[in-house]
């Protein structure tokens, strides 16, 4: 290990350094002075690992209580950067925001990661597909729970999301200027439930089977472009050619239906859900922050304004102090 | 009272998600609204003392002139988060160590299920086909609610309540997203998972679910009950009654939205766009209830016949 700042050895002789008399004296003297300094250097790095290369090299910048060091240990940081340096002293408290929106992006973690495990003992084929769920509960270790862990995950995410949109309504944050990351949430809450349902299919059993049955016949009726809605057969959809056989690979749940529910659920979905989060917390972060808790506004410091004026200039007069 | 009957359903693996949500959202609504009447009493102060307005720093929370406005996330947020994520793990595994996920027979599209319910979350939607044909209640409608969720932040001309809560100054915004989130999205959902049985028939909570039960019930038309059978009198006249109910639904609207000078104030704000896209999304709103009740009290079908549609 190079020291930084450490003792240069003794007068620079290393091992078998010189070409001294090689006598069995002069060896055991050799061999005495490279185990002292051995032992230096490993008490330096014990004593002060901070000041090893190794470690400055992997955190960057100092980490002690100064405001400078706080801030940067967020912002140099990839899995902290999301956040800013500081943020709004009321904020922090729960009663707020309920901590809902990222517990919400903690749970899809947690589904990513169980999910992940899982597909390593799932074949997404109607002959396998109900007896690895059986494997999977009777016979890998832990296969139950991770199951488990995934199924409730995932009801767990859609609460949170419908209670962090109740949060978000309820303390009006979609109101300008983030008018455009409450559409994003929207979107967001839409892949939340679709990637739930599509779940719902994979295990091939009569609850999955069912229940997709139920939800995918109402495809067939879609307005236009569905074979049982309304102006569809006049545009010339049929079971075998409209919007439901699209989504199923088929004419009946089935096999195709399954991989395809499979590949919407593990790859397409997740992909698209990630990209929206991602511009929500980008979102979140340029639009300022999260939204408060603001100092309240006054009704008589609303400009009285005509209509279709809104978005230009100020809303509200007289910020408080 | 079937007792045994209510705990099958209460405690069905999947239901415990639903039971959940049935407290947690109460819980919210009165955390949130505890907080929204407490800053109302602080705005109501503000407003009658001009002076005090000049000088407070506008929040409920504690406040002194030294304090800093911002902390640092390292460590005042991030330790939150971290313990956090360490509770919403142990629930987790809780939850899962402790109730197993459902698994029913392998999927055998000769037998079906009955009742065939779709997840808890779709029970709202599965509900609406009771009351509509499956391309509005499984198409139009979770459309609407999602183009309807998105058009609230540009359609919302009140500038007050941004980052704060508080009922007073929002009151309109609140009372609608309470009747569409709690009323009609939260109550369809509980009727789906909780009175619906087999046959999709309404049972009590505690009435046996008997796979057995006839009910005997005629559904009617609305043009039928008026005695009207010919294809364009049936057309013209549900076109009418939809026409006059999408009136009187708006004018019931508009005064509602023009109630007090206060909310004046925000309809003349809005422009000619967001007043006819907000009348749009609440009458669709308000028509649902109307529907549901017309069936369940009424017996009635269809309003609007034709021969492409029935609505």
């Amino acid at each position: 290990m190079q020291e930084s700042n450490g003792k240069p050895g003794d007068g620079g002789r290393g091992p078998g350094a010189g070409d001294g008399p090689r006598t069995v004296g002069d060896l055991v003297a050799n061999a005495k002075a490279v185990r002292s300094r051995a032992a230096e250097e490993l008490k330096q790095t014990v004593h002060a690992p901070k000041k090893t290369d190794v470690w400055k090299s992997v955190l960057r910048v100092k980490h002690d209580e100064t405001p400078r060091s706080r801030s940067l240990g967020v912002l140099s940081n990839v899995f902290l950067h999301l956040h800013p340096s500081k943020i709004n002293r009321d904020a922090v408290a729960y009663n707020y925001t309920w901590g809902m929106g990222g517990m919400t992006f903690y749970v899809y973690i947690t589904l990513v990661f169980t999910g992940t495990l899982l597909m390593f003992y799932y074949h997404p084929s109607k002959v396998v597909a109900f007896r690895d769920i059986l494997y999977l509960e009777n016979d890998v270790p832990f296969g139950k729970l991770l199951r488990n862990m995934h199924r409730w995950g995932a009801h767990l995410m859609v609460i949170m999301v419908e209670l962090h949109m109740f949060r978000v309504f309820l303390t009006g944050s979609y109101k300008k200027p983030r008018e455009f990351n409450w559409v994003v949430g929207v979107i967001l809450l839409v892949l939340t439930l679709l990637l739930s349902f599509t779940g719902y299919l994979l295990p091939d059993d009569q609850l999955g089977y069912w229940a997709v049955t139920v939800g995918t016949n109402m495809a067939r009726a879609t307005p236009l472009l569905g074979a049982a809605g309304p102006f569809g057969p006049q545009l010339g959809m049929t079971p075998y050619h409209d919007v439901r056989f699209g989504l199923l690979g088929g004419s009946i749940v089935d096999a195709n239906a399954l991989l395809r529910a499979y590949i919407w659920h593990c790859i397409g979905i997740p992909i698209l859900a990630s990209t929206f989060m991602i511009v929500h917390f980008w979102r979140v972060r340029k639009d300022g922050g999260i939204s408060g808790p603001a100092p309240m506004m006054l009704e008589s410091e609303i400009r009285d304004r005509g209509p279709g004026t809104r978005g230009q200039g100020r809303d509200v007069v007289s910020p408080a102090p | 009272m079937d007792l045994h009957q209510l705990w099958t359903i209460l405690s069905a693996p999947d239901n415990i998600a639903i039971v959940v949500l049935l407290l947690a959202v109460p819980f919210y609504a009165w955390y949130g609204l505890r907080q929204a009447f407490a800053n109302d009493r602080l705005i109501d102060r503000l407003e009658a003392d001009p002076e005090m307005a000049k000088t407070h720093h506008r929040k409920t929370q504690p406040y002194r002139p030294e304090w800093d406005k911002e902390v640092h996330v390292w460590p005042y947020l991030l330790r939150i988060e971290f313990l956090a994520a360490i509770i919403v793990t142990v629930i987790l595994l809780v939850w899962s160590i402790a109730i197993n996920a459902p698994l029913e027979e392998p999927a055998n599209p000769t037998l079906t299920m009955n009742p065939a319910k779709a997840p808890w979350y779709f029970l709202g939607l599965q509900e609406m086909l009771v009351y509509f044909d499956p391309w509005i209640a499984g198409v139009v409608m979770p459309t609407l609610i999602i183009l309807g969720l998105m058009a609230i932040p540009y359609i919302d001309t009140n500038p007050l309540g941004s980052g704060y809560y508080t009922f007073k100054q929002r009151k309109f915004a609140i009372l609608t997203f309470f009747f569409g989130f709690l009323v009609l999205w939260l109550t369809m959902i509980f009727i789906g998972t909780f009175i619906r049985g087999p046959g999709w028939m309404w049972f009590w909570p505690g009435q046996t679910w008997d796979p057995n039960r006839v009910i005997f019930e005629v559904n009617r038309d609305l043009p039928d009950i008026f005695g009207i059978t010919s294809r364009a009198g049936k057309f013209f006249f549900g076109a009418t009654v939809i026409a006059a109910w999408c009136v009187a639904a708006g004018v019931f609207i508009h005064k509602l939205i023009t109630a007090t000078p206060f909310s004046r104030k925000i309809y003349r704000r809005m422009s000619l766009l967001q007043y006819a896209v907000m009348q749009f999304f609440l009458i669709g709103m308000l028509s649902l209830p109307v529907k549901i009740l017309a069936r369940l009290l009424f017996r009635i079908k269809y309003v609007w016949v034709t021969p492409w549609f029935n609505v």
